[in-house]
């Protein structure tokens, strides 16, 4: 299996990134071997096998309706790239606003 | 009358999204607070904020809603629930995903009641409701220069409930959204507030010619904020399609945005610029349990919903559809007319005190039931004291009543003894009434005999005012008859 450029093109758009051509031709490249690598796992004949969603099987992890507060805003905000005293500021996400 | 009739040519298909943010303390895969109204960013954690190397679990309480909302429509709850990842991007889903349901929803089935555009019953079917989280708040208004992020509402649990394309005109819609409403409050696990978006709504809107049985292609209207605005936009939505296909367009699958000032919608994405939303399962949290003995409980947990009190007010209790219609519309009259009425047995009268001068009351003080000054068992003592002869109906609303609303902790029979309103139901103290009302209109008498009958409102007038509003109005309505035709 391989991708080709509108592929990348499309995935790009989907994440909200930009590249330039040459970075493009990179990225190609590079997700068509990761793609190659994973192709591997498809060797393996699993007709009639599970899909396997849970590498762990351990009980769910569930937790009654109760409120712990562990975080305050002042180091909510202190990971932030760019904040003011109450938001998280990132750059316009709507064109024309 | 030409253009009416190139619409009454075509149907429209309606489904509608209804997110319903519950009313949990805590989000939905994390302990953070659910309070609204805190300042920005607060009620946060690594795991909301979306930090690497963070797990999630599950709060149970949203399954236990998403069970009561199943049974309540009859769903068939699923057994083994699984998550999974939808991926977008956006500034304010901080994960980069947002764990849903996607082939394994709570429940699938089931149905809504609602009321067609000529009110007869109609059933609309639903497709799914899943359990899924919230995400935080974009705002792009406040800086020139960035958009701020506030990601309190990130995490807050959230149910989806699909309908079927079973509605047909905006007004159905409208209906259907009434309703849904009227049941998560009944339920108690949504606010149902629109307007401050704890209820939200998409509508799915496509038309057909009359009598086709394919669908046309829809398009999806995001973002309605009241149940108004969904009936508008659909509306316009509507007409926007025929207007376009009568031109010799072809509608094409788009998102749109409804515009509350204009009451027009436009679009927002394109089929080409759709989101892909790759859903695949969640592995960070193991699929969750639920027991059929679990559902059970949850069963015999469900309040009586509006459907069964109509029914029981309707049938047992012979009040008329529209009074329990009326009862039932909000929960909390219906809890206050059930405790009325476990007071009394003039049930009419229960419900035409509650929807007369309790209503008014409210209304007039802008305050809600829970905020009544007086108890359901006083009211009930109020209509039995009227019941048993001794105050009359009017002693009882216009004087009785008000000065219940300041001693609350009064009985009626307390009152109306203190203020000396019992009725006068001696017919000898009534007699001397009725034989000074006589003679203070002589002339009123004869005319009385000679044929007009409508006199006799002027003596029973008279003798009340005598009375000071006390005399018993049945026996002195049958006094003053054998009197007058003597």
């Amino acid at each position: 299996m391989s991708i080709d450029k509108s592929t990348v093109e499309r995935i790009a758009e989907l994440s909200k990134l930009k590249f330039e051509p040459s970075e493009q031709a990179e990225i190609l490249n590079d997700m068509n071997r990761m793609l190659d690598f994973v192709e591997k796992l498809s060797e393996v004949d699993t007709e009639g096998v599970e899909p396997l969603i849970y590498l762990l099987d351990e009980k769910p992890s569930v937790r009654l309706d109760k409120v712990e507060q562990t975080t305050t805003q002042a180091e909510a905000l202190k990971n932030a790239p760019d904040a003011d005293t109450d938001y998280i500021k990132v750059p316009k996400v709507m064109k024309g606003r | 009358m030409e253009k009416e009739s190139i619409y009454d040519k075509y149907e429209a298909v309606i489904g509608l999204e209804v997110h319903a943010q519950l009313m949990t303390e805590s989000k939905m895969y994390c302990s953070d607070s659910t309070e609204f109204g805190l300042a920005p960013n607060t009620n946060v954690s690594p795991i909301s904020l979306g930090h690497p190397g963070t797990l999630p679990t599950f709060n149970t309480r949203a399954m236990e809603f998403g069970v009561k909302i199943g049974l309540a429509c009859g769903c068939s709850i699923r057994h083994e629930n699984q998550f999974a990842r939808k991926n977008y991007f956006y500034a304010d889903l901080p994960k980069g995903y947002q764990i849903t349901q996607d082939k394994t929803p709570i429940c699938t089935g089931g149905h809504i009641m609602i009321k067609d555009d000529a009110g007869n019953p109609k059933k609309v079917g639903l497709t799914r409701i899943h359990m899924e989280e919230d995400s935080g708040k974009s705002n792009h208004d406040m800086d020139p220069f960035k958009t701020l992020i506030d990601l309190n509402r990130a995490g807050v649990p959230l149910l989806e409930i699909v309908s079927e394309p079973d509605l047909r005109t905006p007004q159905e819609a409208y209906n259907y959204l009434t309703e849904v409403r009227q049941l998560v409050r009944y339920l108690e696990i949504c606010d149902g507030n629109m307007e401050e978006g704890s209820m939200r709504c998409d509508a799915n809107v496509s038309v057909r010619l009359k009598g086709s049985k394919e669908f046309g292609q829809r398009t999806e209207t995001k973002n309605l904020n009241s149940i108004r605005n969904v009936f508008r936009a659909i509306s316009y939505e509507i007409k926007r399609q025929i207007d376009a296909i009568e031109a010799g367009e072809t509608i094409t699958q788009q998102t749109m945005n409804f515009d509350a000032v204009s009451g027009k919608t436009s679009v927002m994405r394109s089929k080409e610029m759709a989101h892909d939303y790759r859903y695949f399962p969640e592995p960070d949290l193991q699929a969750v349990y639920i027991e059929q003995g679990y559902i059970e409980d949850v069963r015999n947990m469900l309040p009586k919903l509006p459907a069964e009190l109509i029914q029981k007010y309707t049938q047992e209790l012979s009040l008329s559809t529209y009074d329990a219609e009326l009862i039932t519309e909000d929960k909390a009259i219906a809890l206050y007319y059930e405790e009325i009425i476990k007071h009394t047995k003039n049930y009419k009268s229960a419900a035409n005190w509650l929807m007369g001068s309790i209503k008014s009351y409210l209304n007039e003080n802008a305050i809600i039931i829970n905020q009544f000054p007086i108890k359901p068992e006083k009211i009930a003592g109020l209509i039995d004291l009227i019941d048993s002869g001794k105050i009359n109906n009017s002693i009882g609303a216009q004087k009785v009543f008000p000065t219940m609303l300041s001693n609350p902790e009064q009985t009626a029979e307390e009152i109306a003894k203190t203020n000396n309103w019992i009725q006068d139901s001696d017919s000898s103290s009534i007699e001397g009434y009725i034989a000074a009302a006589i003679s203070k209109y002589p002339e009123k008498v004869v005319a009385y005999k000679d044929g007009n009958k409508n006199l006799l409102g002027l003596f029973m007038g008279e003798v009340m005012k005598l009375s000071q509003g006390k005399a018993d109005p049945k026996l002195t309505s049958q006094l003053l008859k054998t009197e007058l035709e003597k």
